[in-house]
């Protein structure tokens, strides 16, 4: 049987929404799929050297949030100077705590197992990005690139 | 528990890591040898049924023993 095709779309560049892209590319990996995730975007942030993402609970009412704070400080208390860094260190350790997988750990083994990560160049040259930014191993494409896989995949998810 | 010839303690390791690990070292072994993987993610369970059965690895046993997950898989 060939093998089954999973593609990719990653767009979001933030702590929590770099999660399923990463699993579901490592897992789909061992599940013998062949796997390309594109990333076009904030979806670029994913594959940066240093990794900066964070967590953000403005508009996110679906973020539980610890100690019931949620119900304390409102919309408004979420804007305040620092509450995006606590709030981003309380779920590393959370992460932490409960075994979940570092972003740079999920991504590692997405490249041990061959899954094929490709950056939007139309996005790199938007936000003056520069290659020497990013990981080894990521390829530099467009559009038509993304479809040229996409167009052969059993799967194919935008997140 | 039948015999084993390679074990693998993912316990405190959550989804995806169990599945993760148990295929990196089931690429080291060879056809017909059997894998014994420890979990306390119960997640797991259904995870290690869905990987067998698309992978064509036999999942020989799956119990669980005091709040660990146990798992015995047949590389094909």
């Amino acid at each position: 049987m060939e093998d089954k095709k999973l593609a990719i779309i990653a767009t979001k560049g933030s702590l929590d929404w770099a999660y399923p892209p990463f699993i579901l590319a490592s897992t789909a990996s061992a599940l013998g799929y062949e796997t390309q995730i594109f990333f076009p975007f904030y979806g670029l942030q994913l594959l940066k050297k240093k990794l900066a993402l964070e967590v953000t609970p403005l508009g996110n009412p679906g973020m539980p949030m610890p100690m019931g704070m949620d119900k304390w400080f409102p919309v408004l208390g979420m804007a305040l100077p620092g509450m995006q860094s606590m709030m981003t260190a309380m779920m590393k350790k959370k992460m932490k705590d409960k075994g979940v997988a570092s972003v740079e750990e999920l991504r590692d083994l997405c490249q041990e197992a061959e899954v094929k990560l490709i950056a939007c160049q139309m996005t790199v040259d938007l936000f003056d990005m520069d290659h020497a930014d990013f990981i080894d191993g990521v390829e530099y494409a467009g559009a038509a690139a993304f479809f040229e896989f996409a167009g052969q995949s059993d799967i194919c998810l935008y997140i | 528990m039948a015999d084993f010839d390679q074990e693998l303690d993912a316990s405190g390791l959550n989804c995806p890591l169990p599945i993760l690990r148990a295929k990196k070292t089931l690429n080291g072994m060879t056809g017909g040898q059997i894998l014994h993987v420890v979990a306390t993610d119960p997640g797991s369970v259904k995870d290690f049924d869905a990987f067998a059965k698309q992978t064509g690895n036999e999942l020989m046993e799956s119990k669980e023993d005091g709040g660990k997950f146990h798992f015995l898989i047949k590389k094909c």
